[in-house]
């Protein structure tokens, strides 16, 4: 009931408020009717009669009529006022539907009598460069400027701030934000144990600085991002692309700035002299679902991924849904159909085509590797003969190839063709080709076969008589220049390895000369087979190749450059004016209908004068990160703040637009995105710092009724938030309180106890075996048809599309991951040993457990129903007798350890469970 | 302004925590939270009905709940139900170049050669229905169902087939229709998943996705359960956990957290401990009716179970099991009925027959003993492929093994009980069973069918995401009246 008396209240105040005020306001008053009750006809989909309220210049403009709707400054002369007012129901606005209220046609004719003023959405104007905070009427509370803005903000409520949290609860809570982890007992110790003013300022420091932060912070980009190591679709194809996470964590450890970050990863190819970091940084948008099912167009699935990367860049660096521009003019925001394909014409010059194998690529090397082949490199350099020495290449990758080629060691993997018949797949790793079948083919683009005699094929064949391989020059049925029969390598045993079985098969090959593309036909041997043969690479040789100038060791050292493992992944590389896309609008969205050929070009909302458009993504990258865009920043720190706080300021964090949530504190929200762009110059370290250290994040998240009752959801931030952990935040935190954490950072994907590696299996260059149990969540094998089970239990997308926030669900499978799942009960053994092992007094042992896992002393209430737990427990294993009824912590153990040790590892399972574990507190 | 933004809150409130509370836990079973609610009122009103979301469902339903058979692979309807005699005559000779112009397959190439049925087909029943003897036991229940011959369907690869067949749209990332139904109509039992998925013959091509929740809160996500082994992932206590001990932790955990509640008054504790409570009767209810040793001999030898192995009879009985107990979706797929004719067993002779021969008698059996419990009134049955197969053969490794390639033009799916027809048949195709000539369904018109048989809109039925209202039929389908009794 006070509820209703509540709302009451407020529609009087703001009632008053109006009538004191008599500016209408576009925004504030107009736009919302417009947007609830006339844009459905009248908007970016359809526009009845000709006249849409989307653009000013067609509110305005001439309808079907012939007239304008809307004439300044005189409301009965005004069509739209005419319509909306009009005695017959056919013809009232809004058509088949309730009339407005005396209110809203209220608003629409004072706002047009006012002269009708047109106001961009608040979001397409320019954050204020000197907001200024707010004076307030505490001298005590606020600890920096951001408080100013959230304490007027309560005030204006009538609510006030809740204290500081206890210490220990603020410095869990601080680990987990900060670094994704709970403080260690050690952590704990020596913070409580500091009294000086700076003790908190010192571990916000030391967090920033921990290698941990990048992992953290990662985490968070890795949904943006839509990572995955995998490509989606039927197959879900294996895909090497973990150095693009490595960047990921090196580039938040860094405190790279953020517009730099930004840069690289959508223009890092087009940077002068970009390093192989850079390069790394552009497979952001190679991240995308690639399709290897048999019968579908490349074409159209390259055209998906690109249309894909249009989206997800207006939907993480400007917050605004561009999906529905793909297929009409957006229905409730200022974006024209055709500005769709203009932004697309940025993004729609990548080389990338959809092939299996992902070209273009970037090969790197261990750390390890790095230094063989530098050592190699520099050997040959030395032994080199004048006449065969040529400048280097940028890259290592590169040279390696380029001193190799010249020298007549031509390698190529099978795996790169350029295009091939159903049926042909890659095996789990996509390096060899396999399901070769009769009369199935593979292309390779632009082969040099200058003074190539002899083709060598390295295949694995189970059967005497396996195939045939012909080469045919430039087309399928072209010249046959060579062939080979392949036969039995060796019988393969189960759990051996094919590639271990391989054996070259020469084919000598006609003189050509030139640049060829050529076909390999395969076909079937002794008998029809789905996998005739295995078939790895080919060796080029040529006649007197110029390595035959040297001695055998040398010959020797060039063998071993070629076989050193690489790295590769996949990049974004612009295509050269040459061979350059044109880009067309499609009608309806459909990629086989082209409209007109459209430019590069920025949408016309954020006013670019035509002369400063972007000419290339590299450019259009640099207008997003600059202050000429009004976006990037405000939707960059309402996203740390979301991460801090549980909800934006901007609750949806995806849609700055119309259709989107207006921001609880603009101001604050503008005043932080100026200061991340220009006092921090886009460092993340700093701004978080701050955050961090205002008295809002500080609050306890007690709450009580009258602040439920006044803010249910704590939007006017007079408490913490109680928020749950992420599905990351709970499995790296159960790996660290029960100390299974293995801590190492960077690296290959993990496959680990919750990994399903699908059709495609597990990749080899995946971390497998016991190192890889433990490892942050972070790193586990993410398959895109078969994602992590407890990740998505605990709200995490597929990732295969950008996804910026996670809705929070409160399940029993979750209840279920908790209490049974086989990584969380290991935790709970080795956890139950700790607490066995920390006292010889059981109340000791679980005050120690309970410690360890909360980072802070146990309420003697819940002490009381711990000992009743664990003496529960602990008759029920002194009666119970077969080994097969004991937790793992108990076994091998015998008497009373044995039974004191399962009780505990019930009480620790019991601890991982509770409610104030899996939330932020 | 204030009011504009409690309106808005209320609807943000409505879409996350309350809808949450009120719909999607009933996905998952009620919340149990009437006598813990105390203080906190604010949520409390919405609570108890455990019916679905503000307004649903819109109008009166015919079907209460949904048995859905999913044969993935998508099997011949010129084997099953299209009966052809033309094609016969045709068998073995090249294919006219009109049905492939500007044609794109998955794996034909060049001309291909016709393909004669390669089963017998007879009339059965009253409505005179044409099955093949690949089904004898089915033919016998022809009279029950409404044959749809004329589906047709945007794709020809299998996953997104499946994928617009089962979420609406081609690309994965939407929620599937097990997820819409329990998120607009919640579901009836508080012990038991609302969405329960069960697989046979290996799993779809399309992945857990095609059960995924989408942008939907997770709890609408299909629960995969399994005939053998754990019905539910995480469902059984890990080693030196009995039932006594997990019941004496969760007791414990649960008064930890209301101490917790008295200190933090956050509501969101409340429903943990409602949900913790829920997996341990999850622990007993999902096993007790996973067990079909439990039914009467009779019942298993008319379904041909295999206690303790996982099969598509096993499932079968599972689903009216479910449903029984208040499941409000039971998905079933079944695949390996992806006949190309690859190699012996693939092709649409011996191949499919021995397929056939696993569907035949649980299938019929379903529907009899739906009959006689007299659940087939309330309970919707849906059959099909993610789309059909060529009239020409496909030779993939030779002429050994007869294969057809996938086809998206016209293909049979059939649907019973829930308000739809027995014994009708709705759509025909051309006389070689390649494209519609009358009756044309398309996926998004079955999607709207089976909502609107539940009570629901599917113009209606909406979510909000990335700034849009996102329908399970997008901005297409139509409810199939002529197919409603």
């Amino acid at each position: 009931m006070s509820k209703y008396i509540y709302l009451l209240l407020v529609a009087f105040f703001w009632s008053c408020q109006n009538s004191k005020d008599n500016e209408i306001s576009f925004n504030r008053d107009v736009r919302p009717i417009l947007n609830n009750k006339c844009l459905r006809c009248h908007g970016g989909v359809k526009a009845s009669g000709e006249f849409s309220l989307l653009f000013e210049e067609d509110a305005f403009g001439p309808t079907q009529s012939g007239a304008s709707a809307i004439v300044r400054g005189n409301h009965s002369k005004s069509e739209l006022y005419k319509r909306i007012v009009h005695e017959d129901p056919e013809l009232r606005m809004p058509f088949d539907a309730p009339p407005l209220t005396q209110k809203e046609i209220d608003v629409l004719v004072e706002w047009i009598d006012q002269g009708a003023k047109w106001e961009k959405h608040w979001a397409y104007i320019p954050p204020k460069r000197d907001i200024e905070p707010p004076m307030i009427d505490s001298l005590s509370w606020a600890k920096n400027k951001i408080d100013q803005f959230v304490y007027a903000k309560m005030r204006k409520k009538e609510l006030s701030p809740s204290p500081e949290a206890d210490k220990a609860t603020l410095l869990r809570r601080l680990y987990l934000d900060l670094i994704g982890m709970p403080p260690t007992h050690e952590d704990v110790e020596n913070f409580m144990g500091n009294s000086a003013t700076d003790a908190y300022e010192k571990e916000v420091d030391k967090l920033l600085a921990s290698p941990h932060f990048g992992e953290r912070w990662a985490t968070m980009w890795m949904d943006l991002a839509r990572y995955a190591d995998s490509k989606g679709y039927e197959k879900d194809s294996n895909r090497e692309i973990w150095k693009f996470r490595d960047y990921v964590i090196n580039a938040f450890n860094e405190d790279m700035p953020f517009d730099q970050f930004s840069i690289e990863q959508l223009a890092g190819d087009l940077l002068p002299n970009p390093t192989e970091q850079q390069l790394i940084a552009t497979a952001f948008h190679r991240n995308t679902l690639a399709n290897d099912e048999g019968g579908t167009d490349n074409e159209e699935f390259r055209v998906a991924a690109v249309v894909e990367r249009v989206a997800t860049t207006y939907e993480v660096w400007q917050g605004t849904t561009m999906s529905c521009v793909q297929c009409h003019s957006h229905p409730y925001d200022p974006f024209r159909h055709e500005e769709f394909y203009q932004s697309m014409a940025f993004f729609n010059n990548a080389r990338d085509n959809d092939s299996y194998f992902e070209e273009p690529k970037l090969f790197t090397y261990s750390d390890q590797n790095k230094k063989e082949v530098e050592s190699l490199l520099a050997y040959i350099d030395d032994e080199l003969l004048p006449e065969d020495t040529a400048p280097k290449a940028s890259y290592l990758h590169r040279e390696k190839e380029a001193v190799l080629t010249r020298l007549g060691y031509r390698v190529h993997e099978a795996e790169s063709y350029y295009e091939s018949s159903p049926f042909i797949e890659l095996d789990e790793s996509l390096s060899m080709l396999w399901q070769v079948q009769d009369s199935s083919w593979v292309k390779y683009d632009k082969i040099d076969l200058e003074n190539i005699t002899e083709i060598g094929f390295f295949a694995s064949a189970t059967i005497g008589y396996a195939g045939d391989i012909s080469i045919h020059l430039d087309s399928l049925k072209g010249k046959k220049i060579g062939g080979v029969k392949i036969t039995k390598t060796k019988e393969l045993k189960k759990g051996d390895d094919k590639r271990n079985n391989t054996r070259e098969f020469k084919a000598a090959i006609d003189a050509v000369g030139g640049t060829h593309d050529i076909y390999l036909r395969f076909f079937k041997g002794e008998r029809y087979d789905g996998h005739l043969f295995y078939l790895d690479k080919m060796r080029f040789y040529e006649d007197e190749p110029r390595m035959d100038s040297y001695n055998p060791a040398f010959k020797q050292k060039l063998k071993k450059l070629a076989e050193i493992p690489t790295t590769s992944t996949p990049i974004i590389e612009e295509l050269p004016e040459a061979e350059a896309r044109k880009t067309y609008l499609f009608d309806r969205g459909s990629w086989l209908s082209l409209g007109n050929e459209v430019t590069r070009s920025i949408p016309n909302i954020y006013d670019i004068p035509e002369a400063e458009e972007p000419k290339d993504r590299l450019a259009f990258a640099k207008w997003m990160m600059s202050d000429k865009n009004p976006l990037a920043a405000r939707v960059a720190v309402n996203r740390f703040w979301e991460q801090l706080f549980g909800f934006g300021l901007v609750e949806s964090m995806e849609e700055f637009g119309t259709q989107g949530e207006k921001p609880t504190h603009p101001e604050l929200l503008d005043w932080m995105a100026v200061r991340f762009e220009t006092t921090h110059d886009w460092h993340v370290k700093p701004f978080l710092r701050e955050l961090v250290l205002s008295a809002t994040y500080r609050q306890s998240s007690d709450a009580n009724v009258e602040k439920i009752e006044k803010d249910a959801r704590n939007q006017w931030l007079s408490r913490g938030f109680r928020t749950r952990l992420s599905a990351e935040q709970i499995r790296d935190q159960v790996l660290t309180v029960s100390g299974l954490l293995n801590p190492l950072i960077g690296g290959p994907s993990v496959n680990n106890s919750s990994v399903d590696g699908g059709w495609t299996g597990v990749p080899d260059w995946a971390v497998k075996g016991d190192s890889a149990k433990y490892r942050r969540s972070l790193y586990t094998l993410w398959k895109r048809v078969t994602p992590p089970n407890e990740m998505l239990t605990f709200d995490s997308p597929d990732r295969s599309v950008c996804t910026s926030r996670r809705i929070r669900t409160n399940t029993p499978l979750q209840a279920l991951n908790l209490l049974n799942d086989e990584t969380f009960f290991e935790a709970s053994n080795a956890l139950a040993k700790q607490m066995l092992q920390a006292d010889i007094d059981p109340e000791k042992q679980l005050m120690f457990g309970y410690n360890k896992v909360m980072g802070r002393t146990i309420s003697d209430k819940k002490l009381l129903l711990l000992k009743e737990l664990y003496q529960d427990a602990l008759s029920h294993f002194k009666e119970e007798k077969a080994e097969g009824n004991f937790p793992e912590a108990a076994s091998e153990k015998f008497g009373d350890e044995k039974n004191n040790l399962a009780a505990l590892a019930i009480v620790a399972n019991t601890l991982l469970n509770l409610d104030e574990f899996i939330v932020k507190g | 302004m204030d009011i504009l933004n409690e309106a808005h809150f209320r609807q943000s409130e409505y879409n996350t925590r309350r809808h949450f509370l009120k719909k999607c836990v009933t996905g998952m079973g009620a919340v149990t939270l009437g006598s813990v609610m105390g203080g906190a009122d604010l949520f409390a009103k919405s609570l108890l009905p455990s019916g679905g979301g503000a307004g649903m469902p819109h109008f009166v339903p015919k079907a209460k709940h949904v048995i859905y058979l999913h044969m993935a692979g998508a099997p011949s309807q010129l084997e099953l139900f299209d009966y052809k005699p033309e094609l016969q005559k045709m068998n073995g000779q090249s294919c006219p170049p009109s049905l492939l112009e500007g044609k794109r397959f998955a794996f034909i190439r060049g001309v291909p050669q016709m393909l004669g049925p390669q089963s017998n087909f007879k009339q059965y029943g009253e409505s005179r229905t044409w099955v093949s003897d690949y089904l004898p036991r089915f033919s016998e229940v022809a009279d029950e169902v409404t044959f749809l011959k004329s589906v047709h369907t945007d794709e020809f690869n299998h996953a997104p087939a499946q994928f617009l067949m089962q979420t609406g749209s081609p690309r994965t990332g939407r929620p599937s229709l097990g997820g819409w139904v329990t998120y607009g109509l919640g579901s009836p039992n508080e012990n038991l998943p609302g969405f329960v998925v069960l697989l046979s013959a290996g799993g779809p091509t399309g992945g857990k996705r095609l059960w995924g929740s989408g942008f939907l809160p997770t709890v609408h996500q299909g629960v995969q359960c399994q005939s053998t082994g754990t019905p539910v992932q995480n469902l059984k206590n890990p080693k030196g956990v009995d039932s006594k001990m997990r019941k004496k932790s969760v007791d414990i955990i649960n008064k930890i957290n209301e101490l917790e509640y008295q200190e933090a008054q956050d509501p969101e504790i409340l429903t943990r401990i409602s949900q913790y409570e829920m997996a341990f009767k999850m622990q007993t209810s999902v096993p007790k009716v996973m067990n079909i040793d439990s039914e009467p001999d009779y019942i298993q030898e008319m379904y041909g179970v295999t206690p303790g192995k996982n099969s598509f009879a096993n499932n079968c009985l599972l689903a009216r099991r479910l449903v029984e107990n208040g499941v409000r979706f039971v998905q079933l797929y079944d695949d390996g009925w992806d006949m190309h004719g690859a190699g012996p067993g693939g092709g649409v002779g011996d191949g499919l027959k021995r397929k056939c021969k696993q569907i035949d008698k649980p299938i019929s059996a379903l529907l009899m003993d739906l009959k006689q419990r007299g659940m087939l009134e309330d309970t919707l049955v849906v059959w099909g492929g993610e789309f059909g197969r060529t009239p020409m053969m496909e030779a993939r490794t030779g002429k050994n093994f007869l294969g057809r390639d996938h086809h998206n033009e016209a293909f049979t799916m059939w649907m019973t009980g829930g308000g739809i027809k027995r014994g009708h048949t709705h759509g025909e195709t051309d006389e070689i069973g390649y494209s519609a000539i009358s009756g044309k369904v398309h996926v998004h018109d079955i999607q709207a069918t089976i909502l609107n048989q539940l009570g629901l809109d599917h113009e209606r039925l909406t979510y909000r995401f990335q700034g849009r209202d996102f329908r399970l039929t997008d901005v297409h389908g139509n409810v199939i009246k002529d197919i409603l009794a």
